[in-house]
């Protein structure tokens, strides 16, 4: 099917639409909406981070979600107690792919999941002398733990613990930096208003830890790379360009990253953000608190990596931008053999995301280096500025769906029929069964790394593995042949 | 009275930002700009109108400032 004009794509909306009560709709009409790459600014056409509308399959999160999961989870070397009942750490543990290296157990504590497993008489009488005392029992079994983090799951709030005074007390009396987090999922809208949490703490509890101690020895090729949580592998295979580059990549967050890379961050020359959406607050405090500039920068595809390896060597002397080049050349036969095998099995595949706060807008490159073409985007929690970001990135007349209902969504496929979906695990089995190929964009289908050069390699046989698999051929039942 | 963050961005103009709304827009103009003071009326390019005391010398930016809404 040809792309749809401006015309039909409003209609498909209004279509999808008329399903809903006379209030369902006007809210909803808020979230939809057809690209103009000719405006400046989204809010002119599309509303988000606003509440999901009750009663309709949202595919958010929550914020206990957004700090545990996204921005705290992942930092390897402090042990994360997700305190309140057990099932909020339990059901998301180990989900999201974050790789490290590390004995498990011992000194990094990723995949595990430490709860204080709240019962009734924890509701009843105050959870604040468990946590206390789960404190002391973690120093005690995991002594190689750096720090511990704090991450209050929906009771906390409720009930009104005093989280802050056990994490001073305990943090004295153990002499590690416990970090409260005030991340209890009723909290705002979806999970990004964790992640702002989570940056306030970071910023807080975290930051300023090594302010008078001089001791680290500089060089003016410092960098950090922030909001990089090295899923299947991602951090790794973006950091090498950079060392490739010459510069020196003191911290990594949070995929691999550790307490002291964290604390050290503010001694470094620039701050690279990968995911703007989750960590944008810290950076505009490194900025404003320590003059540190940063930049967004996306490694997605041999066009967007090219680009961004040399806006960040502009930053930099000509040493580096002469590396930089010299990096992109390096890579050139090997990204040019990818794209030569792949481009003409994928050349003018149609796809349709739909994923968290910023891979919906960065992965687009990457599926245009193939000769593929995203015909509709969306997020999950993103805010007006990721979609200012989004506009220029996406054609004309394609769609635009925010926080999409999972009837919308549904409705969206059967019509526009792409050929490919991504999207996350809750999605994945219902467009298998409607025939229509689908990657898991969150995790990657257990797959990756998918930046840098290297993952491009695999993102490119992921995806040509996925939609020209033989087995969409044979989804019709054989008495319907 | 939000409290907003001044940066500079990269096309060399000032974005103003409101972490509480997180939100973030360019300034359009600002009442006083010269090498003494910094300040006045704000009008940021969705049209809507700000206020703060003019502040000399000039604050170097990024900075986190109080603002009032002036309309
Ligand atoms: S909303 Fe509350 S109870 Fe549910 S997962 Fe999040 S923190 Fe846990």
């Amino acid at each position: 099917m040809s792309a749809l004009t401006r015309e039909e794509t409003q209609a498909l909306i209004q279509e999808v639409l008329e399903v809903y009560p006379d209030k369902a709709k006007k809210d909803r009409a808020k979230h939809l909406a057809v690209n103009d790459p000719t405006l400046e600014q989204s809010k002119k056409c599309i509303t988000s981070n606003r509440k999901s509308l009750p009663g309709v399959m949202t595919i958010r999160g929550c914020s206990y979600a957004g700090s545990k999961g996204v921005v705290w989870g992942p930092i390897k070397d402090i042990v994360h107690i997700s305190h309140g009942p057990v099932g909020c750490g339990q059901y998301s543990r180990a989900g999201r792919r974050n790789y490290y290296v590390g004995m498990t157990g011992v000194n990094t504590f990723g995949t595990m999941n430490f709860t204080s497993d709240f019962q009734e008489k924890d509701i009843v009488f105050g959870g604040d002398k468990k946590l206390d005392k789960i404190i002391s029992e973690i120093d005690l079994l995991f002594p190689l733990a750096k720090g511990i983090s704090v991450q209050s799951e929906c009771p906390i709030g409720l009930i009104g613990d005093d989280i802050e005074a056990v994490s001073k007390k305990k943090a004295k009396e153990l002499k590690k930096p416990i970090i409260p987090v005030r991340c209890e999922g009723f909290r705002g809208v979806s999970q990004s208003l964790g992640h702002h949490i989570a940056n306030d703490s970071i910023r807080d509890w975290v930051i300023p830890n090594r302010d008078h101690d001089q001791s680290f020895v500089t060089t003016p090729y410092d960098v950090a790379i922030i909001g990089d949580y090295n899923i299947g592998g991602d951090a790794w295979s973006s950091r090498i360009l950079l060392e490739e580059m010459g510069l020196r990549v003191v911290a990594q967050w949070a995929g691999d990253g550790t307490l002291s890379e964290m604390e050290l961050t503010p001694k470094v020359k620039l701050s690279l953000i990968h995911c703007y959406r989750s960590v944008n607050y810290i950076a505009r405090h490194l900025e404003e608190q320590y003059g540190i500039p940063w930049m967004e920068y996306n490694f997605f595809g041999p066009t967007k990596i090219a680009e961004s390896l040399r806006a960040i060597a502009a930053r930099f002397d000509e040493t580096i931008q002469a590396n930089a080049e010299r990096v992109i050349a390096k890579y050139q036969a090997e990204y040019e053999a990818v794209v030569a095998k792949y481009r003409p099995r994928l050349e003018g595949k149609r796809v349709m995301l739909y994923v968290g706060g910023l891979r919906p807008r960065h992965i687009i490159g990457a599926y245009e280096d193939l000769g593929m073409e995203v015909v509709g985007t969306g997020y999950e929690f993103a805010h007006n500025d990721d979609y200012d970001r989004t506009l220029k990135d996406m054609g004309d007349s394609t769609l635009l769906y925010d926080d999409v209902t999972g009837y919308e969504l549904e409705a969206f496929v059967k019509r526009i029929k792409p050929d490919l979906v991504g999207s996350g695990i809750k999605e994945k089995y219902v467009f298998q069964k409607m025939g229509i190929p689908f990657r898991q964009m969150h995790s990657w289908d257990y797959s990756g790394p998918y930046h840098g050069y290297d993952g491009f390699a695999i993102f490119a046989r992921d995806m040509d593995m996925t939609i020209n698999n033989p087995c969409w051929k044979n989804m019709k039942a054989p008495w319907q042949k | 009275m939000p409290n907003v963050m001044i940066r500079k961005s990269e096309s060399g103009g000032l974005l103003f930002y409101v972490a509480k709304k997180d939100m973030e827009e360019t300034i359009a103009s600002v009442e006083t700009d010269t090498a003494a003071t910094w300040g006045g009326e704000v009008v940021l390019t969705d049209g809507s109108r700000w206020y703060i005391d003019p502040i000399s010398p000039p604050p170097v930016f990024p900075t986190t400032l109080r603002f009032k809404r002036a309309d």
